[in-house]
């Protein structure tokens, strides 16, 4: 515990009181969101997600490998998040930590049980060969609620995500074969007219890669996570840190384009009632459809 | 097969257009960062470099503090998704070991005999990696050391000389790293001509030595001077935005 949120709690909950904010924003507001996409040239799918000061870089690599054994017809998802010493004088190199930890399994989650990436859609062939879709999260500055950037980064990220298939084809790993059996598995159109397109063999062995295109991963509508906090027994979203860092208690929910909710994470010792959590899904929902307008801008759906 | 490849042609030209004594493109850019006491980043060719600047602030865990003077950290760092296939994340032993050349190299410049006790850490983030890593590194911290307002004899600045189809050029590209014949990566104090960094690996003659550390300095002082239009830029609208107000 740092001393200045110390001094400035009673400030906070002063003018919390008032219905104000130390930054001049209504309880139930978002600060400046920004987003850019295909930020990594060697990333698969890139995006930079700025929330006020908060700054956030998720990037997608892929590459082929093995499925779970219990999920043989499924591709393969793994999150990680880390929290650069660059990015809080508070941050030390190192193993992740819970923290760390927290954050990637709630971006997975998020990721993994809404089904935004279709993993059913990532198998060459059942049981042996599937995509592998690693999504890391940076975290370049932090001045409060990784959640919401680290969740919007990833999705943003994803949306722009080209499969390697004209990498992996070069390097042998992948083969025409493989990619008729990954078409008969999922009709998908692009996966035919690449490897039916003229001349492909050539294209591919030449390394010209002529009008061959990289196949965009498959994606379903994503849920929007927002993120409130509670201080004393005021709720407001999108905390700044010094909100966050004397909040009793934390709450994300996930969003979707219909309005049901797709996944909840509680965070901090301090607790919500019923009708708090009612107004952090209530406010979820009306922040979740803005940035889902501005995401779909940003990634040109 | 590979060592068939014409990275350089009759004209002198280089597979991306450049000639033998051309830098790739540079953009720096001081002061990104909120949190970072300073901070800096940099777009060398397709680099991307981010560096953060911490201190001077206490030593922890005591042990590491030196009574007389200061220590610098620096913590080279290569993201997961900089590079063709996933690199894991955390450090391996190419990270220590730039971490380490590049902590001696700034050392030499900051004076750290007015901060005992104290660490100035400086972190290094590749965010996107072709080539020359270690050099937009090195020129991006001595930025972010200027940001931060870290006493400095003068601000470092590396680059890079090698050798491709035999022939001695400055700032090697992507498949000039993989397929040259040697690479050296010099780092300078630009106002003494001090060398704070100097690494090769390859084959030169000693002659082709000379050559290529001469160009490279050459290059140290283009760059030096880029760091420099950052930083005055940066402070200009610092001036220009206090000024309408």
């Amino acid at each position: 515990m740092t001393i200045i949120p110390a001094i400035k709690k009673d400030y906070i909950t002063k003018i919390a009181e008032q219905g104000k904010r130390i930054d001049g924003r209504t309880f139930d507001q978002y600060r400046t969101i920004e987003i850019e996409t295909k930020v990594v040239n060697k990333a698969e799918g890139s995006a930079r997600v700025k929330i006020g000061n908060t700054q956030v870089l998720v990037g997608i690599k892929m590459d082929l490998g093995e499925p779970f054994p219990d999920t043989p017809d499924c591709g393969v998802l793994s999150t990680a998040a880390e929290f650069v010493p660059l990015a809080s004088p508070d941050f030390e190199s190192g193993p992740p930590r819970e923290n760390a930890i927290e954050l990637a399994r709630v971006v997975d989650r998020g990721v993994r049980e809404s089904e935004v990436v279709d993993i059913k859609k990532l198998v060459i062939t059942a049981g042996e060969k599937v995509w592998i879709v690693f999504i890391d999260i940076h975290i370049l500055d932090y001045d409060g609620n990784l959640f919401d950037a680290a969740s919007l980064g990833a999705l943003a990220a994803l949306s722009t995500t080209k499969i390697p298939v004209i990498r992996f084809m070069e390097s042998g790993a992948l083969e025409k074969k493989d990619l008729e059996a990954w078409y008969n598995r999922t009709s998908i159109e692009e996966i035919k007219e690449f490897y039916s397109s003229p001349g492909i063999d050539e294209l591919i062995a030449s390394k010209n890669r002529g009008s061959l295109k990289d196949i965009p991963l498959p994606m379903i509508e994503p849920p929007i996570s927002c993120t409130a906090i509670k201080i004393n027994d005021y709720v407001m979203f999108d905390a700044s840190l010094d909100e966050e860092l004397i909040a009793d208690a934390r709450l994300t929910v996930a969003t979707d384009h219909k309005g049901d909710l797709r996944a909840m994470q509680k965070g901090l010792s301090g607790s919500f009632s019923k009708e708090e959590i009612q107004k952090v899904i209530k406010g979820a929902l009306v922040n979740g459809q803005e940035i889902r307008k501005l995401l779909y801008e940003k990634t040109g759906k | 097969m590979k060592s068939d490849i014409k990275l350089i042609n009759s004209e002198g030209k280089r597979l991306d257009g450049r000639g033998p004594e051309d830098l790739r493109k540079i953009k720096i850019e001081s002061g990104v960062l909120h949190r970072a006491d300073g901070s800096c980043y940099l777009e060398w060719g397709g680099n991307k470099v981010l560096v953060a600047v911490y201190g001077p602030r206490e030593a922890v865990p005591r042990h590491c503090q030196n009574p007389l003077r200061a220590i610098v950290q620096a913590r080279y760092n290569m993201a997961a998704f900089s590079v063709e296939d996933r690199k894991r994340p955390g450090p391996d032993r190419r990270s220590v070991e730039i971490s380490k050349v590049i902590s001696e190299a700034l050392e030499r410049v900051i004076l750290t005999e007015q901060f005992p006790r104290a660490t100035v850490d400086v972190n290094i983030e590749v965010l996107d990696a072709e080539a020359g890593t270690r050099c937009a590194g090195l020129t991006a911290a001595g930025v972010a050391l200027v940001d931060a307002g870290i006493p400095m004899r003068d601000i470092p600045v590396a680059c890079a000389a090698g050798k491709i189809n035999g022939q001695v050029v400055l700032d090697l590209g992507k498949e000039e790293d993989n397929l040259g014949e040697a690479d050296l990566p010099v780092a300078i104090s630009p106002r003494t001509g001090e060398v704070l960094l100097l690494q090769m690996d390859g084959h030169l003659t000693a002659e082709e030595f000379n050559k290529a550390f001469d160009l490279a300095v050459k290059g140290c002082h283009i760059v030096s001077d880029l760091q420099k239009t950052a930083i005055m830029h940066k402070y200009q609208s610092v001036v220009a935005a206090e000024v309408q107000e």
